[in-house]
């Protein structure tokens, strides 16, 4: 496979380590009253779509960026590229 | 009808005129008290047993496409128990005797032959954890034998013992391993359960449950409505797309594994022999081809195919200890779908809705667990209580921390 | 020896160069430009092999790469390949092959056998027997199975060639070089596109090299070759002659294979035998052209009988018949041009036999409406069975028999992403379906286009359709545009041994069989019967097999459905796969700045994970390693000793969030650590087990360096790099990972201060540097380094650390230093004593199922911070009183081991699954204490000091009673760490 990195341009994907569906940015907060409930569900939960799914692939052996990568399961076809820490802002992580 | 050599030769003699098909292809009954979903080894496994073993009647074996089409008949064929930790040894074990009568229960020769499977070692840490998991197997009621270098040299003179980047430092045996015709097991539990009343009804889709006031009653398929009164899921691959139609998310990735055959051989391998320092297993089929795999894509995936990193990784494994392999030619090259799950141990439990029932997330593993998964699964799905084997395997442990994570690597699926 | 059914003239062979080679001891002569089987045929060898089941006798089926029958094994000794087709096997002078599959020779095979019990061996019999007594299925029926069975044999000798990988971009990618790959290409190449151009064959042309129509004023041959030498002097264009493309992966990317040196005896210096191509595009045009098919009959395996095409391809591009009187039997247009170009090179030609009742007529030899029913020839074709349309029979008398069955296109690479081709009734053949792979399209045979014309059309609109080309300057030659007149005709009535699958002996029989038991899905067919399973996965043998599974079922072809298309396109050797990654090579050795020196010190080198380490040193007259390692140990303790430890995961971490981000990935507290100190610091996986565990030491008020195991040294940097642009991405702070930046070193023992601070610029003492100080310092007078005051041993010790660069003179310097003090050099085992004598944890501890409560430091996880893993942490299952807990394993009977990896059970009761109480998981013999001693995990373990215990490793026949104690052996109070 390759992967459109959005800084490096196309990669082969063997460059790339990875890691699971990009709903793992969504850390839920340690301080919420159910967050042993939360914890369970971000860690162990999966949607596992067939089709389309957002995951996360690190650039291990490149520049080190985490990258969010939108890819169909069926297909493999990939439609989008986008850095992990632009789509963790997005979603409202910070600090 | 009975298989035997008798009956072949008399067949021979009289033209084959008499053979008759192995399970019949009824159509749906609208209600049966048991409907397992899944046309794969643990699913014809389940309705076997529910049939034979616990005496149960009126159960449909509901299949998308042909019996025997998933990883029941795309899998590496091996079967083995050795494994380390308390929720799996005594089940994998369990499997293993299963095995050892499976054929003449079944009546059907899926030529379980226990050929032996040497894990190679090649650190001290490595011998060590093999030494625990080995001793743990033999405490549970396995067999296990540590060999050292030498006997290894002895035994597979074309392991590559003398130029190796990681030498071989022993490996751990466990001779009642060894390999089955994968297909002839769905074949067989197929005949025997149909042989027992079973309906196995193939080109029948699920398309949903049928769930009111917290209770399954049945399935929407491609064929209708199916009424029943316990349903039990067991389609390992496909478990995240059939359980999302009861709006389940599940403890559980796809990822999709490569396997590897090569053109056939004379005999060249006696067992099964898995590299310890790279990705990389194999084992002989009694056709000659040398069947092999390795490591998983990594990545989620449907897709039943992979790509060549993957492909090249197993092969560099493969050249690494048997350096002959080069002139073997690989002949075909497939993908099938893992349930990955979060502890890369498998569940074999009650959902929180009312008679449906859950078989899945057998990673890898699942082909040597046929039996001991049909068993275990029948007993749930008629007794409500799991089976002492298979205590363990339950959907809360990961709420509770109770995770069977054999190799360590976390709630991160592909790295198990 | 001579060639005598060779043609006098014509072909593409060299006839001025005449290679020698022997097959199974005999020697005969062939040409250069010829395979094997066609040398074979030349001099008049029709029997080539044996069918895998029933042994029977086979000769050449085709001339390409999908040949079932004539496989041999080619060359000998280590280089011995076994299965090579002998019909793309290119002849080379010495050429060295065997028949195989036999038992005795090829000619009086014992197992042929089979062939007499062949009605006892029908499909999946071995499913319904062999069950009794149990015991005789391992014993006796599966050995004597696997001996039977199998092709060729492997020499069990290392592979002694070199395998090369290679990585090629191109903007359109080519499979075929016939006249639609050629057209394609001469049109792509002279728009000045990058283009690569790859055939199978070692002579580029395709069927142009195997028919004798005329492209224009040329002939297909010279026309191919022509362009071919155009193409070739175009710097745009790679031609890639030997090289097979064999799978079609994600986003354009090709596998192909080149055969580099398989046509020499030996591949030449420095010269790879294959290398492996990664080929990049984003356009492929697919023009792998078709296969012909054969049609089933009675009887219709025996040597001679091969496809019509194949007859063809011999006598055109090789100048050989395979006999000189020859029938044909087709069902198609394209059979009668064998017989007619056989007939113009002088062969006799027995008959054409063709199923359609209107067929054309020749002046020059008979053509007979009807069926061969039947053959006859043990060894060889001698006569052919023909029933003819009006009932009556005759017989042929022919020494081969070329089949004409239709042609089916090679649509393999179109369906490698799992689509499905479609049924064409008009070719009676399945073609490419709209599924392609992305940026695929299809051209020529391959699309459907049987015509020569029509390739070259379709060739270049491919290649005008990828570029987007101005379509105005074709200039395609006139050539043979015929349409395909055929008539679907799979198998004649009533036969029964009649082959479809030649390789794995399936015949028409087997699938009505079958059928009969219910086997009726397509893959039940293959599976059951394993038709298509052979070495060329159903190319000639599947469309056969699917027609009656339809007929039977009372279905279309198009419903019954193929299976599945798996890469690789034709067999590929393992070797090419590997690489050059084997042996050394297998994965990179990754030194440390001293290994020089370490080497030179004759040091023992052991692998961890890609690093090389010192295990130990031996010095003269030290027989066994526990000796060295012992030495080491001892000498450490009793004055100084220096480890190389810089294989250490180490990570830089800077900004003003530095320690805010430590927080996090640590469970234990940071924001409070003073600059200049150290701390030590468990990680947690976000699922609440130890992960790993290191130093954090802080440098400055926003630069920590962090230390990881060295096996964790990946995993943790891309975990931390996770945590900081995943979940803290507004963190002011940076990561890098400084491992290979930095050589650094232990120094421990009561002298190491005095070592040191011969070597560093600054003060020593314990009140300047304390326990766990850290500083950035220079050494001998000015290099940078840093200094940490920490130890993994339990004795005074400090690591330091210089730029890589300077790692092997740092090493040299302080053995320098050391001297006085007699400072002893001590490898990784001596590391572990003393860790286990310390109790401190490593990975085997450290296995990715412990928790901190297990390695009893449940109560480092602080709960006032949110940190990685501490709400997981407090699932009740890692929260259990009767947990394991880690502790300290010594033998009450001081000789007697305590091996790691044995299970600890209590002194009385049964040794069994149900009463484990836990397990050691490092040990070593301890020289201080001058017995062994081991850490474990055992429930409720830091309660139980003090208790005997049973440590048992039936495995290996050991069973000691051993005593459980502190985890620290040496030194608890850490007197020696703050001396």
């Amino acid at each position: 496979m390759i992967i459109h990195h959005p800084l490096l341009g196309p990669r082969d994907a063997a460059e790339f380590t990875y890691m699971g569906d990009a709903k793992l940015i969504d850390r839920p907060d340690w301080q919420s009253e159910t967050a042993a409930q939360e914890f369970y569900e971000y860690g162990y939960l999966r949607d596992n779509p067939a089709g389309w799914h957002k995951e996360l692939w690190f650039h291990e052996a490149g520049d080190r960026s985490w990258l969010v990568v939108t890819r169909n399961t069926l297909t493999h076809e990939i439609s989008n590229v986008e850095l992990a820490r632009d789509v963790a802002r997005a979603r409202g992580r910070s600090k | 009808m009975r298989y035997s050599g008798f009956k072949v030769i008399k067949e021979a003699l009289t033209g084959h005129k008499g053979w008759t098909p192995a399970w019949r292809d009824p159509e749906p009954q609208a209600q049966y008290d048991y409907i397992i979903i899944g046309g794969g080894g643990h699913g014809l496994a389940a309705a076997y047993y529910l049939a034979k073993e616990f005496n149960q009647k009126r159960i449909a074996v509901l299949e998308k496409g042909w019996i025997g089409g998933g990883n029941v008949g795309r899998n590496t064929t091996i079967i083995r128990s050795n494994y380390l930790l308390d929720g799996n040894e005594p089940f994998y074990e369990f499997s293993l005797k299963l095995w050892e009568g499976l054929e003449q229960d079944l009546n059907y020769n899926a030529m379980v032959s226990q050929r032996g499977i040497l894990n190679l070692i090649h650190s001290d840490a490595q011998r060590d954890a093999f030494i625990r998991r080995g001793n743990a197997m033999i405490l549970n009621g396995a067999d296990a034998e540590m060999l050292s270098t030498e006997q290894i040299k002895e035994r597979y003179p074309f392991l590559n013992t003398l130029d190796a980047r990681f030498p071989i430092k022993g490996g751990l045996a466990q001779h009642r391993g060894g390999t089955v015709r994968h297909d002839a097991v769905a074949w067989g539990y197929a005949r025997g359960a149909d042989t027992r009343g079973v309906d196995i009804i193939q080109n029948c889709e699920v398309t949903g449950f049928r769930i009111e006031n917290g209770k399954c009653l049945g399935v929407e398929t491609s064929r209708g409505f199916i009424g029943a009164n316990k349903v039990g899921c067991a389609v390992a691959g496909s478990s995240g797309r059939l359980m999302a139609k009861a709006d389940m998310r599940l403890p559980i990735e796809s990822h999709v594994l490569q396997a590897f055959v090569s053109e056939g051989l004379k005999p060249v391998l006696p067992g099964v022999i898995t590299f310890g320092a790279g990705h990389f297993y194999v084992s002989q089929s009694d056709k000659g081809g040398l069947v092999f795999g390795g490591d998983l894509d990594g990545y989620n995936s449907y897709a039943q195919r992979g790509n060549l990193p993957t492909v090249e990784d197993v092969c560099e494994g493969g050249m690494a200890i048997f350096p002959a392999l080069g002139r073997a030619r690989l002949l075909r090259m497939w993908g099938g779908i893992m349930d990955m799950s979060m502890d890369g141990s498998p569940i074999i439990d009650r959902t929180h809705i009312d008679g449906l029932y859950f078989n899945g997330g057998w990673c890898y593993g699942g082909f040597k667990a046929t039996p001991a998964s049909g068993f275990c699964f029948a007993h749930l799905l008629a007794r409500d209580t799991p089976h002492p084997t298979a205590t363990a395997y339950r959907f809360d442990r990961f709420e509770k921390g109770l995770m069977i994570d054999e190799k360590g690597m976390g709630n991160q699926p592909n790295l198990h | 020896m001579t060639q005598r059914n060779r043609f006098s003239t014509g072909g593409q062979i060299d006839r001025s160069t005449t290679h020698q080679f022997v097959f199974d001891g005999k020697r005969y002569h062939g040409h250069a430009g010829d395979t094997l089987a066609s040398a074979l045929l030349a001099n008049g060898v029709r029997l080539m092999g044996r069918s895998f089941k029933y042994h029977r006798p086979r000769g050449v089926l085709t001339a390409g790469s999908e040949e079932p029958n004539a496989l041999v094994e080619l060359r000998d000794g280590d280089r011995q390949e076994p299965n090579t087709r002998a019909t793309t096997a290119e002849l080379y002078d010495g050429l060295f092959a065997k028949s195989q599959n036999r038992l005795g020779s090829l000619r009086f095979d014992l197992l042929a056998i089979n062939d007499r019990l062949s009605n006892f061996l029908t499909a999946g019999f071995y499913y319904k027997t062999f069950m009794w007594p149990a015991a005789f299925w391992e014993k006796l029926y599966e050995p004597v199975i696997r001996h039977a069975a199998g092709l060729g044999s492997l020499s069990l000798q290392d592979d002694p060639d070199v395998y090369d990988k290679g990585f090629l971009h191109c903007d359109v990618l080519i499979i075929g070089a016939g006249p639609a790959g050629l057209s394609a290409a001469l049109t792509v190449g002279r728009a000045g596109a990058d283009v690569i151009l790859a055939d199978e064959d070692f002579r580029m042309g395709g069927r142009l090299n195997s028919e004798t129509f005329a492209l224009g004023d040329d002939s297909g041959a010279d026309w191919a070759a022509a362009a071919v030498a155009e193409l070739e002097s175009l710097p745009n264009v790679r031609v890639m002659a030997r090289t097979t493309v064999i799978g079609a992966f994600d986003h354009g990317i090709y596998g192909a294979v080149e055969r580099v040196s398989d046509h020499v005896h030996t591949p030449a210096e420095g010269k790879p035998r294959q290398i492996l191509w990664r080929i990049y595009t984003q356009r492929t045009i697919l023009a792998g052209g078709a296969t012909e098919r054969p049609i089933a009959f009675e009887n219709n395996d025996r040597p001679g009988i091969m496809l019509a095409s194949a007859m063809r391809s011999y006598a055109n591009r090789f100048a050989v018949t395979p006999d000189q009187r020859v029938a044909i039997f087709t069902n198609n247009d394209d059979g009668h041009r064998t017989a007619a170009d056989l007939h113009a090179k002088g062969v006799k030609i027995a008959a054409v036999v063709d199923v359609r009742p209107d067929i054309p007529r020749s002046h020059d030899y008979e053509v007979l409406h009807g069926e061969v029913i039947d053959t006859k020839g043990r060894l060889g074709l001698t006569f052919a069975e023909v029933r003819l349309g009006d009932g009556s029979t005759r017989t042929l008398e022919c020494g081969a028999l070329g089949l004409s069955g239709g042609w089916n296109p090679n649509v393999h690479m179109t369906c490698h992403q799992r689509g499905r081709p479609t049924w064409n009734d008009t070719l009676a053949a399945f073609v490419p379906g709209p599924d392609l792979p992305a940026g695929m399209c299809v051209a020529g045979a391959a699309n459907g286009t049987l015509s020569t014309a029509g390739a070259l059309r379709e060739g270049h609109a491919a290649a005008v359709s990828v570029l987007d080309l101005d379509t105005s300057d074709v200039d395609l030659p006139q050539a043979e545009d015929t349409p395909v007149a055929i008539k679907p005709f799979w198998y004649v009535e009533g036969c029964a041994r009649a082959w479809l699958d030649q390789q794995n002996d399936v015949t028409v029989k087997d699938v009505k069989l079958s059928h009969q038991e219910g086997f009726r899905s397509v893959e039940h067919l293959k599976r059951y019967t394993t038709l298509g399973m052979a070495t060329d996965q159903g190319k000639t043998s599947n469309m056969g097999g699917l027609a009656i599974m339809a007929e039977l079922a009372g279905k279309s072809i198009p419903e019954v459905g193929t299976t599945i298309f798996r890469p690789p396109y034709t067999p590929t050797a393992i070797g090419a796969f590997g690489g050059r990654h084997r042996g050394q090579d297998f994965h990179p050795k990754r030194l440390t700045p001293s290994h020089q020196w370490a080497t030179e010190q004759g040091a023992v080198f052991v692998e961890v994970g890609n690093w090389m380490r010192a295990q130990w040193f031996p010095r003269d007259g030290e027989t066994t390693w526990r000796q060295s390692v012992d030495r080491e140990v001892l000498a450490t303790r009793k004055s100084v000793g220096v480890c190389d430890v810089t294989t250490l995961g180490k990570v830089d971490v800077q900004g003003t969030d530095a320690a805010d981000f430590l927080n996090k990935i640590y469970c234990n507290g940071f924001a409070k650590l003073a600059v200049g100190k150290t701390r030590y610091g468990l990680m947690l996986r976000e699922d609440g087990i130890a992960m790993d565990d290191g130093t954090a030491a802080r440098l400055a008020e926003d630069h920590f360096v962090v230390t990881t195991t060295t096996a964790n040294a990946l995993p943790v940097y891309r975990h931390m790099e996770f945590v900081r642009q995943c979940l803290f991405p507004d963190m002011d702070v940076q990561l890098i990972s400084t491992t290979e930046a930095w050589a650094q070193y232990a120094v421990a023992g009561p002298n190491s201060r005095s070592v040191l601070e011969k070597i560093v610029d600054q003060d020593m003492s314990n009140d300047a540097f304390p326990f766990m100080a850290c500083a950035n310092i220079t050494v001998c007078g000015g290099l940078r380094a840093r200094l940490f005051r920490i130890s993994f041993s339990g004795e005074l010790a400090y690591e330091i650390a210089v730029p890589t660069a300077y790692g092997d003179a740092l090493m040299r310097k302080i053995m320098e230093a050391g001297a006085e003090f007699e400072i002893t050099p001590y490898g990784t085992e001596a590391l572990g004593v003393m860790r286990i004598e310390k109790g401190h944890a490593a990975g085997n501890e450290l296995n990715g199922t412990t928790s901190a409560q297990n390695l009893g430091m449940g109560r480092m996880v602080s709960k006032k911070k949110d940190s990685i893993g501490s709400i997981l942490s407090e699932r009740e299952g890692l929260n259990r009183d009767d947990d394991l807990r880690q502790v300290g394993i010594k033998p009450v009977d001081p000789e007697a081991p305590v091996p790691a990896g044995a299970h600890l059970m209590a002194m009385d009761g049964p040794i069994d699954a149900a009463h484990d109480q836990g397990y050691a998981t490092s040990a070593c013999f301890s020289p201080n204490l001058g017995h062994a001693i081991a850490l474990g995990f055992l429930k409720n373990g830091s309660e139980r000091t003090g208790e005997r215990m049973r440590l048992v490793s039936p495995l290996t026949q050991v069973e000691t009673e051993v005593e459980i104690v502190s985890a620290h052996f040496i030194d608890p109070e850490g007197d020696r760490l703050r001396a």
